[in-house]
């Protein structure tokens, strides 16, 4: 059985349909996530990026479709067996979500207390390891509130990867970074999807660091699958949507004005 | 007329919601209760911040109520010629009304507005959410230790206020205005009833603080996930904590002294 | 981690604290010292008038404490009340005493005051004291001082 699901997609999104409110957000998307290589999800701010993920971590339910996570809908799982599936997913939130009345060691060590019986000298050893992985060994005693931005994302991965999971979601990894720490976290989602053998999901606009590191690419946009493919193929789409997003483009199909009335028109009728 | 009935009745069917899912939310906290008993550390340090931090003003609080009702009693009960009175006066007060009503006042707008803007600030920066992701859930792991302890430190809190009150009472009773000391205790003693009066105020306490703690847990909880939904959930979490001990005041009142 | 022994010592302190004035509002502030329901032995008495006397009224014997009132009761069949007081084990009362009511200061609380008798016999459990002196009802009282000042007025 197991031998079938390698060459399997670890994630199957199938005909997902979301709405909140009046807003449609998906209409219809169809995607797969394969195994061990970095997939990113990217579109415009407010397409659903985010929500994507959601549904995968099974916090939110869509009104229709189906999100199939290593051969289990994650609609149709019962609450134990959902958290069991999410201690097998790492998530790494825009903000970090670190715990902040926790020291930096602690926030590592959450996971494994909550999750393990283990004793206090392995968690301890587990946890310097994840902190020399992303490179903060020496930060362990400081609390959250005292990290950079850039800093904070890094103790967010080691705890994200703490439980040694089988995926990782990032949720736009690169947002408000100096290039320094943009690119370190760069390199840290590289490498640790090559070392821990995981399968990385990015949801992310930033089109430079995110073709530089994913294996394949959807770009969602108005509730759609514009268009996806191997970074290279995507950059040189001549498909006007994708071409336009992935060059940042200020005009094309979507339009620099907002939707008006005829300029001069408005310009002579004058107040009242 | 009929805009006006139909915003009446939005708002009364808003009202239900919102009730009906804090009694779900509570079932949902009491479920993660037992799991507790295992990790008896996470309510240790709620009480700590619950009941700890709140006693130098639950304290300081006792200590003038106190000593007000010392005041105020002896100078309508001099008047009667009943200044030996003062002690029951004051020690009925406190135990039935004062100890635990001023105490659940005090402790919503110092522990609870507290409670509230520390879960609400967690569900902005997304660490509710975080710890679902890390498959852990915060019903158990952050709302359920808050109630618990408040539950346990209201009763406490109460029980030291009317104490220092009674204390307070003493001092200016006896120490300023000269009643016998004999009979401020013993007439104390003599009309004051373990059963009928201590354990009615305890009883209350405990109530106080169950729907105090689970105002402010679930306002926090339930708040708008920005710096103004929180500050908002705070302020209501102050309010609705005072409203709701007045109105079970008088019921738990009429039910156990209405005889 | 470090802070948490200090943490944990606060809150036992503070759970102390809450217990210590527990346990002063039982033994300083209110009765559980005086009298339990279960410890001391009932007897029954009849008075024309109980007045103010109430449950938990205070039952004494030559100014001392021994009981309290625990019902009050109005017997159909003497048309009088019936008042059952609950007397400590241990304190021993001839089968003659005499029960009143009296009043503490002029407006104080009404008690029941017994006044031991000669007998051999001692109460016990669902005794009857014979002897059931009514409260004085300030009323009535005013209202006799009134009516023999008149008749001296009279007289003069």
């Amino acid at each position: 059985m197991s031998q079938g699901r390698e060459n399997q997609p670890l994630i199957e999104i199938r005909g997902l349909r979301f709405k909140r409110g009046a807003r449609v957000i998906f209409d219809g998307v169809d995607i797969d996530i394969p195994r061990g290589k970095v997939t990113a999800i990217m579109g415009p701010s407010g397409t659903g990026k985010t929500t994507l993920l959601r549904m995968i971590g099974g916090q939110l339910r869509p009104q229709a479709g189906r999100v199939t996570v290593d051969g289990q809908d994650v609609q149709a799982l019962r609450r134990g067996e959902l958290y069991a599936l999410r201690k097998r997913m790492g998530m790494l939130f825009q903000s970090g979500a670190l715990l902040t009345d926790l020291t930096v060691y602690d926030n590592v060590a959450f996971p494994l207390r909550e999750h393990t019986k283990l004793p206090e000298s392995m968690i301890r050893d587990l946890v310097l390891m994840k902190l020399q992985a992303v490179g903060l060994r020496g930060a362990r005693d400081l609390m959250p509130s005292e990290l950079s931005g850039g800093m904070a994302r890094r103790v967010a991965l080691a705890r994200a990867i703490a439980l040694d999971p089988m995926m990782i979601m990032y949720d736009e990894p690169f947002t408000g970074l100096d290039p320094i720490s943009k690119g370190a976290v760069v390199e840290l989602i590289r490498k640790i999807n090559v070392a821990l053998e995981v399968t990385s999901i990015i949801v992310s606009h930033d089109v430079r660091e995110t073709t530089a590191i994913s294996d394949y690419i959807y770009v969602l946009s108005d509730g759609k699958v514009m268009g996806h493919g191997p970074p290279r193929t995507l950059l040189e789409s001549d498909a006007p949507w994708v071409r336009q997003f992935m060059q940042g483009l200020p005009d094309g199909p979507v339009p620099f004005h907002y939707p008006a009335s005829d300029y001069a028109a408005d310009l002579l009728a004058g107040p009242g | 007329m009929l805009t006006w009935l139909a915003r009446l009745g939005r708002a009364g069917l808003s009202f239900f919601e919102r009730l009906g899912r804090g009694h779900l939310f509570l079932m949902q906290v009491l479920a993660g209760v037992p799991g507790l008993l295992l990790r008896p550390r996470l309510v240790i340090q709620q009480i700590y911040s619950v009941g700890v931090l709140s006693l130098v003003i639950i304290v300081v609080s006792g200590l003038f109520v106190g000593m007000v009702l010392g005041l105020q009693g002896y100078n309508t009960l001099a008047d009667f010629g009943a200044a030996e009175s003062l002690g029951v006066m004051v020690a009925l007060s406190l135990v039935r009304e004062l100890g635990p009503v001023v105490t659940a006042l005090l402790f919503g707008g110092r522990a609870g507005s507290a409670l509230t803007a520390e879960i609400g600030l967690m569900k902005a920066t997304e660490q509710l959410s975080g710890m679902e992701m890390m498959a852990v859930d915060p019903l158990r792991r952050v709302i359920a230790p808050r109630f618990v302890a408040g539950v346990i430190a209201m009763p406490l809190l109460a029980a030291i206020f009317s104490a220092v009150g009674v204390i307070g009472g003493y001092f200016v009773g006896v120490g300023l205005l000269g009643v016998d000391d004999g009979a401020f205790w013993s007439q104390m003693q003599a009309r004051v009833d373990w059963n009928k009066d201590v354990i009615n105020g305890v009883i209350k306490s405990l109530a106080f603080g169950l729907v105090a703690t689970w105002i402010a847990v679930y306002e926090g909880y339930d708040a708008t996930p920005t710096a103004e939904g929180v500050s908002r959930a705070t302020t209501r979490t102050v309010v609705h904590t005072a409203l709701a001990v007045l109105g079970l005041d008088f019921v738990l009142t009429a039910l156990m002294f209405g005889e | 981690m470090k802070q948490s022994t200090t943490l944990e010592i606060m809150v036992g302190l503070f759970v102390a604290l809450g217990l210590a004035a527990l346990f002063m509002l039982a033994m300083k502030v209110s009765n559980i010292s005086a009298l339990n329901n279960e410890d001391g032995y009932e007897v029954k008495v009849h008075f024309v008038n109980v007045g103010g006397l109430k449950v938990r009224s205070p039952v004494t014997v030559a100014g001392v404490r021994v009981g309290r009132v625990v019902r009050i009761e109005f017997d159909d069949k003497l048309l009088e009340a019936l008042v059952v007081l609950k007397i400590k084990h241990g304190v021993r009362l001839p089968s003659d005493s005499i029960a009143s009511i009296f009043t503490a200061g002029l407006l104080g609380e009404q008690y029941v005051g017994l006044e031991p008798g000669g007998a051999d016999t001692y109460l016990k459990e669902g005794d009857v004291i014979a002897l059931g002196q009514s409260a004085l009802i300030l009323e009535q009282i005013i209202g006799r001082v009134l009516f023999s000042k008149a008749a001296e007025g009279k007289g003069q």
